[in-house]
């Protein structure tokens, strides 16, 4: 930032000790500012601290399952608390499966609206339909939860499913018997969720895009779509996955929105209709109560 | 070269396309703010703010300690997490070009992608059981450790954006450097950070999974900061899986008075700064 | 900074407030939450001075948070066993509180009423054997009774619960598939079904979703009008779950000492089968002597006159005759440093 701090390169040390001197040592003359400096150091070390002793303490409460079930734990399909024996792949398969297919509904309308937002709406509609969307961000997941059990998957269960069950019911996808709490109200809550965190960080990215490069491509004559494809979109490549992969990470470690529609069932099955779990929402619905000591490690181990 | 006449099409198929994805897009958005509005506006009086809840089936009753809850929450969040987030930011953008720099911000970007459910399993492990009660303090701390990365990145963002010239300027004047930071480029930066802070107030408002282990949830009006305290999302979770229609009635109340509350606070971050677009999650 | 001012002082000024209540934690089943409710908020009419904070988590999380001694008392259905017993530091005491019964409600279009289940039936619907309501087996049972051929879902719970325990204890004795597939204990892995937490959870999915069918506490059916089935007892009676059923099912057993015992699948004429005590955990030694008074002093009056509300919210009042002096002696031996914690 400033000529006044000091770049610790010297490459002859290990990572550690630069870190120590990065710390201690300064360019400061006079004693205030070396404890001005030293106090802000030690609150920006607190984000490493924090971190570092959260990864030991799941490390550590899950030695008990890595010891008793190994691979396994990754690999078994059995969560049977009575025996013992924990497996999480049910769940891993849960989340897995769930946010992938949220992004693969999501992204597309996401990235529609950036580059609508972007490129092609008129100016005064574009400022208040980009606060609606970064407002939507906003919306605490519990709150789409709570639509999701009241509105998403009755209407699920009456009105979307009976419809594919009679049109595709010989697929494996869509099979047993529809009753809305599930993998497909699961899907689409995770969706509606993550659709306004990529397409607002997704606009923005294509905001970014400096104009000379959109004039350029109108002087060569393409059209508005043309310019938006060929030229601004593989500028803005690496921001709008960046984004993508955002709604990823919130879509993994969602917790209570999922829990509260997913219907909660260790199994894995390739039909829309059943019910799933995900690592976070077993969490939500054992953690508390956990008893044993092993069930205990392996719920840590998920986490 | 293709065709002029397929050209002209398939750009205002594209348009036509885009347009839906946004429209497509508004639909359940749409829904969930209109059922929010139809269904908790019912609910919303004078008694759903003061009263306790009534006792398991009978009517009436209020959410008065979700209310105070929340507020305590939010509170203590911001006494743990601001102070905590602003320096290290300060840090950051003025000392940080170094390998602890360096550290910090891995870490903090490692910890803005942590479930907020491990957190909540975090703070249960270490305050909880340390204290042998669940408390408003730690579920304060969890929900500080939600807001602490995006504090501290907004922070450092925006002291980034803070002229060099400025802090010349002062240092010139012979001003102490740490007087410099806090007086002049701190309080540059200032708008932009009460922006960050609020955005992260917001989220932290709504969080539910960091709570249920750590602030638990509580049934009275509990103000004491080692007792375990109620909070909105936590009761909105709980009467919404219940299966008493009064307590469904509350949950959308509940539920449209907290995102009354994280848009005013987004609107407020809004008029703070005028800078269009920098919200980032 | 103005945020950060406004913060603490927030903080200091509610570390103030109300410093003369007493506040008591509790944690746990779900299944006695009605009728604790009703007891607390009554309570506070009689001893405004106490709060009472109990939150229902489920019977697993009352034991593992009074084990942690994060609460003042935990609850549970099923009595403690005895590995869970081990990991405790300290007399933990099982207080009885009440009376219940889980029953097993249905959501069949066009039957409001009037379905029976012998055990086997019971055991092969949430074994996964039975998968539709017009099988021989359950047409069998219940002539006159118009069964469509839907498919039945099975809700269950997913959280640690007492009322699991008690239910699955029941099939255990009465099913010997059961014992050896799937055995009995607070969570166990059922074979079929949707999961569901708390008591309100499954009540929720049985109500809202045709078809189902899941095992409850009796007061959560009743207020949400569920329709219950009738279970065969071991006299061969089929026994619709009530109170009274309940009450007889807990006569005539031998009181052990430390109050737990199971009455599931007892054999009088009139016992509902699937019927269990509700316990409150608390220590023997309290480590806060306020607190401790309060509450033992509250453990006594819900154990005294807040029985007469259990009716009204169908559980059974506690047998009088030789349960209630057994308790009274043990709540008498609850002590902080040494001083004994009731005056009665």
């Amino acid at each position: 930032m400033n000529e006044l701090s000091t770049p610790e390169t010297d490459p002859t040390h290990s990572w550690l000790v630069r870190l120590w001197r990065a710390f201690i040592h300064g360019r400061e003359v006079n004693g205030p500012d070396r404890i001005f400096r030293i106090v802000t150091a030690v609150f920006a070390a607190t984000a490493i601290v924090t971190l570092g002793a959260m990864a030991w303490i799941m490390f550590k409460e899950s030695i008990p399952a890595m010891k008793q079930f190994g691979w396994r734990f990754i690999s078994g399909v059995d969560w049977d608390p009575v025996q013992d024996s924990f497996g999480a792949l049910p769940y891993i398969f849960g989340t897995v499966v769930s946010s992938l297919l949220a992004l693969v509904l999501a992204v597309p309308v996401a990235l529609g609206i950036a580059i609508y937002l972007a490129e092609l709406a008129p100016t005064w509609l574009r400022r208040p339909l980009g606060f609606l969307v970064e407002l939507l961000a906003a919306i605490p997941s519990v709150i789409y939860g709570l639509w999701g059990v009241f509105v998403l998957s009755p209407w699920l269960r009456d009105s979307i499913q009976p419809f594919f069950a009679k049109a595709f019911g010989w697929t494996p996808f869509f099979e047993g018997t529809p009753r809305g709490f599930g993998m497909m109200a699961g899907v689409l809550i995770l969706a509606i969720m993550i659709l306004p965190t990529i397409a607002s960080v997704s606009r923005d990215v294509l905001e970014a895009v400096p104009n000379s490069i959109r004039e350029g491509a109108l002087a060569l004559g393409t059209t508005r779509w043309e310019m938006v494809r060929k030229a601004v979109l593989p500028c803005a490549k690496s921001g709008v996955v960046g984004a993508v992969i955002l709604g990823l990470g919130r879509a993994l470690g969602e917790t209570m929105a999922v829990t509260m529609v997913i219907g909660n069932r260790a199994d894995i099955s390739f039909s829309l209709f059943s019910p799933s779990h995900t690592l976070a929402s077993v969490l939500a619905n054992e953690y508390a109560e956990a008893s044993g000591d092993i069930y205990h490690a392996s719920l840590m181990e998920i986490a | 070269m293709e065709n002029f006449r397929w050209r002209k099409n398939k750009d205002i198929l594209a348009r036509w396309l885009c347009l839906g994805m946004v429209v497509l897009a508004i639909v359940p958005l749409a829904s969930v703010l209109f059922d929010l509005t139809i269904k908790g506006f019912g609910g919303l009086n004078w008694a759903f703010f003061t009263e306790m809840p009534k006792p398991v089936g009978e009517s009436g009753g209020g959410m008065a300690n979700a209310f105070a809850g929340s507020a305590i929450l939010v509170g203590l969040s911001c006494a743990f997490g601001i102070p905590v987030g602003v320096l290290g930011g300060v840090y950051l953008a003025e000392f940080g070009e170094n390998a602890l720099g360096k550290a910090v911000r891995f870490a903090a970007d490692v910890m803005s992608g942590v479930p907020s459910i491990t957190v909540g399993i975090f703070v249960y492990t270490v305050i909880v059981l340390s204290m042998r009660r669940f408390s408003a303090i730690a579920g304060g701390v969890a929900l500080a450790i939600l807001m602490l990365p995006t504090v501290m990145r907004t922070t450092e963002e925006l002291l980034r954006l803070v002229p060099d010239t400025l802090r010349e300027a002062g240092l010139a004047l012979g001003i102490p450097k740490w007087r410099v930071i806090l007086g002049v480029v701190l309080r540059t930066g200032a708008p932009g950070i009460a922006t960050g802070i609020m955005l992260a107030v917001a989220r932290a408002a709504g969080e539910t999974a960091p709570l249920l282990f750590t602030a638990f949830g509580s049934n009275f009006l509990a103000l004491k900061l080692d007792q375990p305290v109620g909070s909105l999302p936590v009761q909105i979770y709980t009467y919404a899986v219940s299966p008493y229609e009064e307590w469904h009635r509350q949950a959308w109340a509940a539920a449209l008075s907290l995102v009354l509350l994280v848009l005013i606070l987004n609107i407020l971050a809004r008029v703070l700064t005028r800078q269009p677009g920098k919200q980032g999650r | 900074m103005n945020m950060l001012r406004v913060a603490l002082l927030s903080t200091v000024l509610c570390s103030l407030g109300l410093q003369a209540q007493t506040v008591i934690q509790g944690a746990g089943a779900t299944f006695p939450y009605p009728l604790y409710s009703k007891w607390i908020s009554e309570y506070r009419k009689v001893n405004p001075q106490v709060n009472i904070n109990y939150q229902s988590i489920g019977s697993g999380g009352g034991i593992k948070q009074i084990t942690e001694r994060t609460v003042d008392f935990g609850a549970t259905d099923a009595p403690m066993s005895g590995s869970e017993m081990a990991k405790v530091k300290g007399t933990l005491y099982h207080i009885p509180m009440t009376l219940g019964a889980v029953v097993v409600a249905y959501n069949v279009p066009g039957v409001s009423a009037g379905l029976k289940l012998t055990p086997e039936t019971l055991a092969g619907i949430f074994l996964g054997q039975i998968t539709t309501w017009n099988d021989p087996k359950l047409a069998s049972q219940n002539p006159g009774v118009k069964l469509p051929a839907s498919p039945i879902t099975v809700a269950y719970r997913t959280d640690g619960s007492g009322t699991t325990a008690v239910f699955t204890e029941y099939l255990a004795k009465v099913s010997v598939d059961w014992k050896s597939k799937v055995g009995a204990g607070k969570s166990v892995k059922f074979p079929v079904g949707l999961g569901a937490k708390g008591n309100e959870g499954v009540t929720g999915m049985v109500k809202s979703t045709p078809g189902a069918i899941g095992y409850l506490e009796m007061a959560y059916a009743k207020q949400n009008n569920l329709a219950v089935a009738a279970i065969r007892n071991k006299n061969g009676k089929f026994v619709v779950p009530t109170p009274e059923g309940v009450t007889s099912a807990a006569t005539g057993n031998d009181i052990p000492n430390d109050l737990y015992l199971s009455i599931t699948d007892g054999s009088g004429a009139k016992d509902y089968p699937i019927s269990s005590f509700s316990y409150i955990l608390v220590y023997q030694d309290q480590q806060d002597g306020t607190k401790g008074k309060v509450l033992a002093d509250f453990l006594w009056w819900a154990t005294h006159d807040g029985q007469k509300f259990a009716a009204a919210l169908d559980y059974a009042p506690l047998p009088t005759k030789d349960m209630l002096p057994k308790i009274e002696a043990k709540l008498r031996t609850l002590k902080a440093a040494g001083q004994q914690l009731l005056k009665k």
